[in-house]
């Protein structure tokens, strides 16, 4: 009893360990790359004695060091009461969602099996987004509690544009939840571990033939899907395309015009740690979770039938090294498309949602829904 | 006292105390956040009475879309003016809901309810089983639910469209 | 196990209060507010009943009541967002044009 207490706290503590180092190692990398993208040096000021420690220094001396001594500022016709939750409102979500996803398969010590996840829930992906949803609160009462025309701008942008792109995103998943069948995200990575040729009835030889080979990852069955989940889960972080609410060129610095010091930090953490909570749904969802190709719980067994048997704590640290693998490379890409492109304007945004993402959704949702007859 | 007893209670205590906020605070916006507060305690009830399917619809629903709806046209509209203070209908408003929460209570001590809960399996409120339960017994209603949706979409859109003259 | 009755004292209470928000705010959108309220008392003695009588028609009725109370708020916002173009108030008892 006491025992499995102490391993799910030890597993929560590791997971938002992890997810909030990464996302401040994320600040730095943000800058970095910025700056390798534009051609100068950059965040090359942070050091001792010449040594920067690849951002170490920045990450973990000079900018906690920063934000932590500058003046709190709280505007004084505002509320403070709501002006100090909504950072929390807007940490908090994305922190909690990383409960349901799994970051390997199940780990066997002695008697004992341990499922690397902190709660298996039968609702995961719901749960996902029930709290996703969460998330336009510390905007919207943050950009309200400021009592400034820029941050109420930046407040109703972002409502109005984390609902809109909420319904793409929700509708983009059906697919791989109608593929794989299930809520579970632990499921859903489980079923991405055979091979496509699984999924395909006999009569099909030459697909079989062609593509069967490859694993069965959402990125293969559901390539639309990906992209309409892709576009919406940029659109959720709030950054350059969809940076609205923000807009600095056009509203200053939008909902957290008016924040300054350790609440500032706590909506940039937040921002990085959705970057990571999103990088992580788009691998478990569409690019196996977990799983390492043609690995299976005693080795790896290739489609031609060559196998390479491996113990069991080696798949587990390669499973769990492949979904951290993996999470890093699509933050990475999301930072690479923060520098590549300009920002959208408001009705473009709009337009975008609801005329392009949404009906494309539906439409994927239906072939999905006819193929999956064809199939059976 | 058991621990679900406890838990029940704080919950109760936080619900009602959130609810009179909602109706008694004068800033919308508090009330607002007293709502979603509200929303939320009742979906942790939901999860108590293992309807976790439910409980997590509605912070999806109602706290993730329709709140974030009040908010944004609270901020779209921007009132300035505060409330006018209370008048007449304040002892009346009173003396109405007083009177309902007795008619209320007299009948919740005289129901014959089971005392002890039906001994609920692990499908129970399992999305399975809630979706057969709307697939089988409820496919009208769930049907007719679309169109009233779709109905309330082209209302809206209707009600709230500028008038270009 | 928490007995039914608490259940139901409980959601019967927040139903009065939502009562009483109805009939004594005069804000438009605290009334809407209000009125989800008691929607969700109801919502509460729905799930509480479909857990001690063990069945799931409860839960699905609760799924019904979301999707008509989403259409209601959205078509009640949408009036109110009108009714303030052409007032520029949200006060219900200055909304008396037909009464003689």
């Amino acid at each position: 009893m006491i025992v499995d207490i102490g391993i799910i706290a030890l597993k929560a503590f590791l997971v938002l360990f992890m997810v909030l180092n990464l996302a401040g190692v994320l600040g730095w990398i943000e800058r970095k790359g910025s700056a390798l993208m534009q051609d100068r040096i950059g965040a090359n000021r942070a050091s001792i004695l010449g040594f920067a420690g690849m951002g170490l220094i920045n990450t973990l001396v000079a900018d906690p060091i920063k934000f932590l001594t500058k003046e709190d500022f709280i505007p004084p016709r505002g509320d403070k009461f709501l002006h100090t939750l909504a950072p929390c409102m807007a940490l908090f979500p994305a922190l909690v969602t990383f409960a349901v996803i799994p970051f390997g398969d199940t780990l066997q010590i002695g008697e004992r099996v341990i499922n690397l996840q902190v709660a298996n829930l039968n609702i995961g992906i719901l749960y996902v987004f029930a709290m996703g949803s969460l998330g336009v609160y510390g905007i919207v009462i943050g950009a309200w509690a400021s009592n400034n025309k820029f941050s109420l701008l930046g407040g109703v942008r972002g409502s109005a544009q984390m609902i809109s792109y909420e319904v793409a995103m929700g509708l983009s998943v059906i697919g791989i939840l109608m593929v794989y069948g299930t809520l579970e995200l632990q499921e859903i990575a489980r079923g991405q571990g055979t091979l496509i040729r699984e999924f395909l009835p006999e009569s099909w030889r030459f697909l079989k033939s062609a593509i069967g080979w490859l694993p069965a990852w959402g990125i293969f069955l559901q390539p639309l899907a990906f992209l309409l989940f892709f576009t919406a889960a940029v659109a959720e972080t709030k950054r350059v395309p969809f940076d609205l609410p923000e807009g600095e060129s056009e509203i200053v610095a939008g909902y957290h015009v008016e924040y300054s010091g350790g609440k500032f930090l706590m909506f940039f953490a937040g921002e990085f740690a959705e970057i990571v909570t999103a990088a992580a749904l788009m691998t478990t969802l569409f690019f196996g979770g977990w799983q390492v190709p043609y690995l299976l719980r005693d080795g790896f067994h290739f489609p031609w039938g060559a196998s390479w048997l491996l113990p069991h704590l080696a798949v587990v640290l390669l499973q769990v090294g492949a979904f951290a693998v993996k999470v890093v490379f699509f933050c990475w890409l999301q930072i690479l498309l923060r520098w590549s492109v300009p920002r959208f304007r408001y009705d473009q945004v709009m337009r975008l949602g609801w005329k392009m993402l949404l009906p494309l959704a539906l439409f994927n949702v239906i072939v999905t829904a006819l193929v999956i007859v064809a199939v059976q | 006292m058991t621990s679900s007893m406890m838990i029940f209670y704080l919950l109760a205590a936080l619900l009602v105390l959130s609810s009179l906020m909602v109706v008694f605070q004068r800033n919308v916006v508090h009330c607002a956040m007293a709502l979603v507060a509200a929303l939320f305690l009742i979906a942790i009830l939901f999860v108590t009475l293992q309807a976790a399917m439910v409980g997590v619809l509605q912070i999806l629903v109602y706290a993730g879309a329709i709140m974030v709806l009040f908010l944004f046209v609270i901020m779209l509209l921007n009132p300035t003016a505060l409330e006018p203070r209370r008048g007449l209908s304040w002892g009346f408003g009173m003396l109405v809901a007083l009177l309902l929460a007795g008619a209320l209570a007299a009948l919740v001590s005289h129901n014959e309810a089971p005392a002890d809960p039906f001994a609920a399996t692990e499908l129970f409120g399992a999305p399975e089983s809630l979706a057969k339960s709307l697939f089988t017994d409820f496919v009208l209603p769930f049907e007719i639910a679309s169109v009233l949706l779709l109905i309330a979409i082209v209302g809206a859109v209707v009600l709230a469209k500028r008038e270009h003259n | 196990m928490v007995p039914l009755n608490h259940y139901l004292i409980l959601s019967a209470a927040i139903f009065a209060i939502g009562v009483v928000g109805v009939v004594i705010r005069r804000n438009l959108i605290v009334v809407l507010m209000s009125i989800e309220l008691m929607l969700n008392a109801v919502n509460l003695t729905f799930i509480a009943f479909s857990r001690f009588l063990g069945s799931m028609e409860g839960q699905v009725v609760v799924f019904f009541v979301m999707a008509v109370a989403a259409a209601e708020a959205v078509v009640g916002l949408a009036i109110i967002i009108s009714v303030f173009r052409h007032r520029q108030s949200l006060d219900p008892q200055e909304m008396q044009l037909l009464k003689w």
